[in-house]
């Protein structure tokens, strides 16, 4: 259970609970108790094989969890697939990019949702270019993303413009629940900070984010709340201003336990 | 750095490092193509200083050797508009190997819907429903039936390929192999001939050329400013990407490949009005012909690029090349050889540009 005095009382937007998966004979995930308030950004914190990408997984319908329940927005949900958690709200960038190479920025960021004219010609119906190109130049200026050319195909772009085109697709759904998994690994200094002003955005808007990161600084720096996992199971749900760097990586390492969080005596 | 006229966030963007449309690189080998031949009808002694486009000969009063022109687009009008779908088709990732098998059936079906009752006086020695009725039938019977049966073969294309995850190669195999036995099954192997005039008129001439290229504008616009192409382009690009966006893959595929079966229909009516006659073995290898026109054109057998404009060029460079045989005096043999060579080589070059792009990120 969460402590009562680290959560503000806000609407819960997602609750886990008992959320177990175990693949075959591995435990991946073990009776993970999750909570998310509104606006609140969470850090998931834990070494490789800990069970952070794993729990991602089920609350964005990649996979089914084998038991437990997820409470989504005020109803329990079972999502068949990942598209269905995205219909409900759920947006997830995930380390593998889901853009589409040879469309340009505007074309990805509307894609599957294309504004359009003349829709009495049903799937031959007209794209409004003017439109997507200005509410495109909107969002993006929004979440501060620098862009050089929006008319650029997402293959010639590197992979900082292409993460910030992804995020900025996600922030600009307005969606319930914003997942980032690994944002910035693979980025620059530059490209990083561009990415953590689109978190800062979301966090000024009042949306919730889950935010996977190895990377103790921009975590120590952009979220609420700190949820440590060790060996499918978490071991700590700490608050960001009561914690310390240090702290964290003895609870990543199994030094520490949080004493509610302490099972079987030896974790 | 240029001026700056797009870009977001007060980032300046150059320029001089847009780059340039691929089709204007197909256009670059289309011109390049036909100064070859130019220079060779110069150089090449038997030639006697022959031009391939140019009127040399005073026999009109014209700067272009018109005839020689005709023929060129004439001759790669049908197979052209079989390439319109391929095109679609390939961008989508997938391939279709069935399009010259469903010319084939397709030209079978609609042409004994399109006959005339008597022949010279005579009972139509040929008709196929002559006992049932169906003779002198207004031209549009045919060619609904025609293009009924083409997105028919399409539809079951597209819903192999969709819906049991059977790879598109051999979804269309065998869509080839089965529609050239229908075909032959469909009169016992007899050929259908004499069709009413109306029929006849629409392949009349050069009216090929007006087919293909009234439906190349058509499908421009499609494939470049409706959300058919949009998703066609997104699949191909990025499945995962597509399906996660909520685009219903699967019923998009079905969709072009039974738009795909449709062309194919089309080029089936307008080649048996131009012959006046249908044949079982109508339209073999015309599949490998309109793939190749896509690909010279410039769209890649990975998906997600390539474009119509790409594939008209590449079916005009397909027509020089042929034609620049002829007037070059080789025998068809090496039409062929040459043929299959550059259809690799147009391969060749993508998968290299493919590279080159994948190392500059």
């Amino acid at each position: 259970m969460i402590d009562a005095d680290m959560t503000n009382t806000d609407k819960v937007i997602l609750e886990t609970r008992d959320l177990t998966k175990h693949y075959g004979g591995v435990h991946a995930l073990e009776g993970a108790d999750f909570v998310l308030h509104q606006g609140e950004h969470v850090a998931i914190m834990g070494d490789n094989g800990a069970g952070k990408s794993t729990f991602v997984r089920q609350i964005t319908g990649v996979e089914q969890p084998t038991r437990g329940e997820i409470i989504f927005d005020g109803a329990p949900v079972q999502f068949v697939g990942p598209l269905e958690a995205r219909r409900a709200g759920i947006e997830a960038v995930f380390q593998t990019l889901a853009l589409a190479d040879h469309l340009n920025v505007a074309d990805n960021l509307f894609l599957g949702r294309e504004k359009t004219k003349w829709d009495w010609l049903g799937p031959f119906r007209f794209l409004d270019y003017k439109r997507m190109h200005k509410e495109t130049v909107a969002a993006l200026e929004k979440t501060g993303v620098k862009i050089p050319n929006i008319h650029n195909t997402i293959q010639n772009m590197s992979g900082g413009q292409r993460q910030c085109v992804a995020i900025a697709r996600t922030a600009s759904f307005h969606s319930k629940l914003t997942i980032m998994d690994e944002p910035t690994a693979a980025l620059g200094v530059q490209e990083t900070e561009q990415v953590e002003n689109i978190v800062r955005t979301l966090k000024e808007q009042n949306e919730p984010l889950i935010l996977v990161s190895h990377n103790m600084r921009q975590v120590m720096d952009l979220v609420d709340r700190i949820v440590v996992f060790r060996r499918g199971r978490i071991v700590a749900n700490l608050d960001r201003d009561q914690t310390d760097g240090q702290d964290v990586v003895a609870y990543i390492t199994g030094a520490k336990t949080q004493p509610e969080y302490d099972i079987d005596g030896a974790a | 750095m240029a001026e700056a006229t797009h870009g977001t966030g007060g980032l300046k963007y150059d320029h001089s490092k847009r780059k340039r449309p691929q089709e204007f690189n197909v256009l670059i080998a289309l011109v390049l193509i036909v100064a070859t031949f130019e220079i060779l009808g110069q150089v090449l002694p038997y030639m006697e200083g022959q031009s391939l486009l140019f009127d040399t000969g005073d026999r009109f009063d014209t700067i272009f050797n018109e005839a020689r022109l005709r023929i060129i687009i004439l001759q790669v009008a049908i197979v052209g508009i079989i390439a319109l779908g391929v095109t679609q088709v390939i961008i989508t990732g997938g391939i279709d190997l069935s399009s010259g098998s469903v010319v084939g059936f397709t030209a079978m079906v609609a042409m004994s819907f399109a006959q005339v009752a008597e022949v010279n006086g005579m009972a139509n020695p040929r008709a196929i429903f002559l006992d049932q009725g169906w003779v002198n039938l207004p031209v549009v019977v045919p060619v609904a039936v025609g293009l009924c049966v083409g997105v028919f073969a399409g539809l079951i294309n597209g819903s192999l390929i969709a819906y049991t995850g059977i790879p598109p190669f051999i979804a269309t195999l065998g869509m080839m192999v089965s529609a050239r036995g229908a075909a032959s099954w469909w009169t016992r192997g007899q050929p259908v001939s004499f069709p009413t005039e109306g029929y006849a008129a629409i392949g009349a001439g050069m009216m090929p050329v007006v087919w293909f290229l009234l439906l190349a504008v058509l499908f421009h616009i499609v494939m470049r400013y409706t959300v058919y192409g949009k998703h066609t382009y997104a699949i191909g690009s990025n499945i995962d990407a597509a399906r996660m966006s909520g685009i219903n893959v699967k019923r998009h595929l079905t969709l072009v490949y039974s738009i795909a079966g449709m062309l194919a229909a089309v080029a089936a009516i307008v080649l048996s009005a131009k012959n006046l006659t249908a044949q079982a073995g109508m339209g073999i290898m015309y599949e490998l012909d309109a793939i190749a026109m896509a690909v010279i054109g410039g769209v890649s057998l990975q998906g997600g690029r390539g474009s119509i404009i790409g594939t008209v060029l590449g079916a005009l460079i397909f027509g020089v090349i042929i034609s620049g045989f002829t007037y070059l005096k080789l025998d068809a043999y090496y039409q062929e050889m040459v043929k299959g060579a550059i259809i690799v080589g147009a391969v060749v070059l993508d998968q290299w540009r493919q590279r080159r792009n994948a190392d500059r990120v």
